[in-house]
């Protein structure tokens, strides 16, 4: 289970000190598919850097299975069983798809184990598996690729930092189906940050946050309908349907 | 056939675990200590100078010459010639690579002088490794010169790494290509502690739709020093990339100096070249994954230097 208690973020910039997260308490519960939505420069993204380690609270705790990880470092959360996935995943000239899933997964997958990863996030693993993650791979494709090394971490938590960003609508429709499926076969529990409808629909939990703080949270059929039409559920595929089942080009 | 500071030298270089394949020469210390010719390949020592002349004939496919040199003793200074001369129509491969041991005080230097006669229409692919070790004061030097005469329609891919443990290296590299002549170089460089590295090339594209692409990958940690030359020159209608691209790490230093020369207006040369340090993102991502900064940091350089 992950606890936070009276989280606060502040940074310093230009116009002297902000406070991105305000005093924020959440928990989530083993098992459960949680999204977290809200206004762009709420502090959604803050929040998910805050629990794999990437930033450092200015004050309260992080909790992970009894554990204070407050003041440990992101490998330390990663061993932990925390995955997360980029927003914007990073390039690597030299390492292969392959390199990469074998380092996620701690062991020496074998092709055979990797493809597997890969096909369940619509890569066709013969493709891939050789290739190097580097500027070749469109931004749809890199994407993939960083869901797919967190499957193969296959942690107690993952957490998804707006997996929708960047890709085009297109690829988004399969991803939807990625996280369908693995919203009916993890383990752990599943974080995701988003403002899709459609993910927010496979959601055991959604949570708002806006200007620090949380504003709703609850069980999806409960929130849902509250932020349908606002820019915390955004509808994509609207306008995919438009072009009856023509790709979208990114 | 050696002991074991030679045996690991040439596993290191050569990825030799005992007498190769095909033809072969083994330097040991200044004498060669071990030759082996096949029907294609003939190696003869040379009587004007140190080194040897490797005759491959033409028609030759599908076969390799190992041509390691090892110094296992301190204080060795030489200059060794070796000269290829491949015939037409061959597709060969050629493993050259020089391993240093010097646990002594004195400076062991070995400075091999490659020419490469490639014959119409033949393919050869060369393979090259350095390697230094041992914790004397005195330094282990290796300067390889490199000339490639490619004939029309011949192909030259060369692969040379230099990963480790050598103190100074100049490294010249001269081609001159013919009508429809291609090569590829590949470098790998790795320079640590107060190390210098040069590598400098001078690629003359002489004969119509020849062309070069020249790829340069290098790491620069402690306080080392590396610099890379490229000149390109496009005298007909050809084409020449050329790329550096190099990570720097601690204090060290890094000159890229790229030269393109167009002597014709269908020349068509491009260059790229950067030097940067390891993205700090990158080294984030490896720790989501559970490893260490520092078993990140390795993972990168690795792969880069793949």
């Amino acid at each position: 289970m992950l606890k936070i208690e009276n989280l606060s973020f502040d940074v310093n910039d230009d116009k002297g000190e902000k406070e991105i997260i305000k005093d924020l308490n959440l928990e989530i519960q083993d098992g459960k598919f949680v999204v977290i939505t809200g206004p762009n420069g709420g502090g959604k993204s803050t929040m998910a850097k805050l629990i794999m380690g990437i930033e450092k609270p200015t004050s309260g705790r992080i909790l992970f299975d009894g554990i204070d990880i407050t003041d440990r470092n992101i490998t330390e959360r990663a061993r932990l069983g925390i995955s997360f996935a980029f927003q914007q995943p990073v390039r690597f000239k030299g390492i292969r798809v392959l390199d990469l899933m074998r380092l996620a997964s701690g062991r020496r997958l074998s092709v055979a184990e990797a493809c597997v990863y890969l096909a369940e996030v619509g890569l066709c693993a013969k493709d891939y598996i050789s290739r190097e993650v580097n500027a070749s791979l469109s931004g749809g494709e890199l994407k993939r690729v960083e869901i797919a090394t967190v499957l193969a971490r296959g942690g107690k938590l993952a957490v998804f930092d707006e997996p929708e960003a960047g890709i085009d609508l297109w690829s988004f429709q399969n991803l939807i189906r990625v996280f369908e499926r693995m919203q009916k076969t993890t383990q752990g529990s599943v974080l995701i940050i988003s403002h899709q409808e459609r993910i927010l629909n496979i959601a055991d939990e959604i949570v708002v946050i806006a200007d620090g703080h949380i504003v709703k949270h609850g069980a999806k059929d409960e929130i849902l309908p509250q932020i349908l039409g606002t820019d915390s559920a955004v509808d994509a595929c609207r306008r995919l349907s438009d072009f009856a089942g023509q790709p979208e080009q990114a | 056939m050696a002991d074991e500071i030679q045996a690991r030298l040439l596993e290191e270089v050569a990825d030799l675990h005992g007498v190769p394949e095909g033809a072969y020469n083994i330097r040991t210390d200044g004498e060669t200590t071990g030759r082996g010719t096949t029907a294609n390949i003939d190696i003869v020592t040379k009587t004007d100078c140190a080194g040897i002349e490797i005759r491959i004939k033409p028609g030759t496919r599908n076969e390799s010459v190992h041509i390691p040199v090892v110094l296992s003793k301190s204080g060795i200074k030489e200059t060794v010639y070796n000269d290829f001369f491949i015939g037409e129509d061959c597709d060969v491969v050629i493993i050259a690579g020089c391993g240093i041991s010097n646990c002594g005080q004195q400076d062991s230097q070995h400075d091999g002088v490659h020419r490469f006669y490639v014959g119409k229409n033949s393919k050869v692919k060369y393979v090259e490794k350095h390697y230094g070790e041992g914790d004397g004061l005195g330094k282990r030097i290796m300067n390889p010169a490199t000339e490639v005469y490619l004939e029309e329609n011949s192909r030259a891919e060369m692969e040379m790494v230099q990963i480790k443990g050598v103190d100074s290296t100049v490294r010249t590299t001269k081609a001159e290509l013919k009508a429809g002549a291609n090569l590829v170089v590949r470098e790998r460089l790795l320079t640590h502690g107060s190390q210098n590295a040069v590598s400098s090339y001078t690629v003359e594209l002489n004969g119509e739709d020849s062309s070069v692409d020249l790829v340069s990958r290098s790491v620069a940690r402690d306080s080392s020093t590396q610099t890379f030359e490229s000149r390109i020159s496009g005298n007909t209608k050809c084409s020449g990339h050329s790329e550096c691209d190099a990570i720097i790490m601690d204090q060290a230093k890094i000159v890229a100096v790229p030269g393109l020369t167009a002597n014709h207006v269908d020349a068509a040369l491009i260059h790229e070249a950067a030097i940067g340090k390891i993205a700090g993102e990158q080294i984030v991502k490896l720790m989501t994954l559970g490893l260490t900064e520092q078993e990140a940091e390795e993972q990168i350089i690795s792969g880069f230097l793949k």
